[in-house]
């Protein structure tokens, strides 16, 4: 390439907007799809669709698109999930900033290997949350609730990642790609 | 691959910060943010009404949005239909005119006991209860999460002061779907009566034997606390009860039933998969100190001061 440099260059207003909207897109659109999942669109497990659907897409960003979903966004997504639900504002800010955190530290290992590798371990980290978010609702509510919700939700998180990794992977090249604008 | 990533940071649009500073925020910010939210945890526990505040002005907020995306999923559900009913139009409406004779005749009877009941009335001086005044809401959202089941109701605004809402009793068609929990100024929170937190005093049967029906977030709440002497009989009635005064007596619940465990449930009359219009109705002078929802604002207690 005969041009300057990305950082040297001079960029025109409509390419600096092209590149803050694709910046901001996954978290548009992790923000916008929990919003959708609220809708009464009366599917069974409903409810359990929203923490998966979180848990996922943070994990997916943190791994191929880091700089795009920044901590403290993720913090606020989690307070949005609490909020429109009605958990303990903060715990799943709490949840997703520690499966991020998570993610991001074993991310040299994760980002070169196959699908299956980080379909398992995004298993891991969504049952660790889980698991995490049915102690901490038992001891803020001080009674201990019933733990199968929690294993259906990790196997539900298990069984969308597929799926929800496939139309990421295409945001991912298409409208989240920052280096295309 | 890294020069790759720097790349990306250059072109993204942060506020342009010197290098080192930029990577001793990138490295404090988890754990800061660790500890906002864990403070944010900690300030809800302290404080309930903190979270409340902030629940009911996002879903005030939240809410007509919902309403402009729910509307078109409504309309395409009953779109859907359109098209197969044109086929089965001529039985459908042979099996509506029988219907329709069968309800007249239930129609006639309704009368025969409404005179009944107005003459039984009058003899005894009966003084009717007040009606309560109501608010009808469009569900607009499935706000459940993993241990809770709540729907939130778009409210129109004009109907009084917002305040008012909250422990009001909310039934759709049929009996009675639970309570509001929090309300804003245009979306109320109505806590199911399957979610785990919900506990309702209930009158079972003819003889008003007393029990309390318990949410388990399962379909069927089920039944606790029914005296030994009485077991709740298969396909009795179950009412709300007066007792502790958080309802008002005679509202229609739902059946008794015997679950697979041979456990009494409750199988609700209100249709609470779908849901889609409830009506809120708020009985002011029912609700009393014992009351597990605060319908006034808790006074600041010497609890929470210091800690």
């Amino acid at each position: 390439m005969a041009r300057l440099p990305a950082s040297r260059r001079r960029q025109s207003i409509w390419r600096q907007l092209d590149a803050a909207a694709r910046w901001a897109m996954p978290t548009a659109m992790l923000a916008f799809g929990l919003f959708l999942l609220g809708l009464p669109l009366h599917i069974p497990g409903q409810a359990l669709l929203r923490p998966a659907y979180a848990m996922g897409c943070v994990y997916f960003w943190s791994l191929f698109r880091p700089a795009s979903l920044p901590i403290p966004l993720t913090g606020l997504i989690g307070l949005l999930l609490d909020l429109m639900g009605v958990t303990p504002p903060g715990l799943w800010a709490l949840l997703l900033i520690l499966l991020q955190s998570a993610t991001l530290l074993s991310r040299r290992r994760l980002v070169p290997s196959r699908f299956l590798f980080t379909w398992a371990a995004f298993t891991g980290f969504a049952a660790a949350a889980s698991l995490l978010a049915w102690a901490l609702q038992s001891a803020l509510g001080l009674t201990l609730l019933p733990a199968w919700p929690t294993g259906l939700e990790i196997l539900v998180s298990a069984a969308l990642y597929p799926a929800l990794a496939a139309m990421l992977v295409r945001a991912h090249r298409g409208p989240a790609a920052v280096e295309l604008a | 691959m890294a020069k790759l990533f720097t790349h990306f940071r250059s072109n993204a649009p942060v506020i342009r910060l010197s290098v080192p500073f930029r990577q001793a925020l990138s490295r404090l910010s988890p754990v800061l943010m660790l500890m906002l939210s864990l403070g944010c945890i900690l300030i809800g526990r302290a404080d309930q009404s903190f979270d409340d505040q902030m629940r009911a002005g996002l879903n005030d907020i939240l809410a007509p949005a919902y309403m402009v995306f729910a509307t078109p999923i409504q309309a395409a559900e009953h779109g859907t239909g359109v098209i197969g009913h044109l086929f089965s139009l001529s039985e459908e409406n042979a099996q509506l005119r029988e219907q329709n004779a069968e309800l007249l005749q239930w129609q006639e009877v309704a009368m025969a006991l409404q005179a009944q009941n107005d003459a039984l009335k009058a003899s005894l001086h009966y003084v009717p209860s007040p009606m309560p005044q109501y608010s009808t809401g469009e569900v607009v959202a499935d706000t459940g999460g993993i241990y809770d089941r709540s729907v939130l109701v778009l409210v129109p605004p004009a109907n009084g002061t917002p305040q008012n809402l909250v422990g009001a009793v909310a039934m759709d068609g049929r009996g009675i779907a639970g309570r509001v929990v929090e309300a804003g100024a245009r979306s109320a929170r109505v806590l199911l009566i399957t979610d785990l937190n919900s506990r309702i005093p209930v009158a079972l049967g003819a003889s008003g034997a007393p029990a309390l029906m318990a949410g388990t977030n399962d379909p069927d709440p089920a039944l606790i606390y029914w005296s030994p002497g009485q077991p709740p009989a298969e396909g009795a009635m179950v009412l709300t009860s007066a007792q502790g005064g958080a309802f008002p007596p005679g509202l229609p619940i739902g059946v008794v039933h015997y679950n697979a465990q041979n456990d009494p449930v409750v199988l609700p009359l209100a249709d609470l998969d779908s849901l889609r219009l409830l009506r809120l109705f708020s009985y002011p002078d029912n609700l009393p100190v014992l009351t597990p929802i605060p319908h006034t604002k808790p006074a600041a207690t010497p609890r929470h001061g210091k800690r």
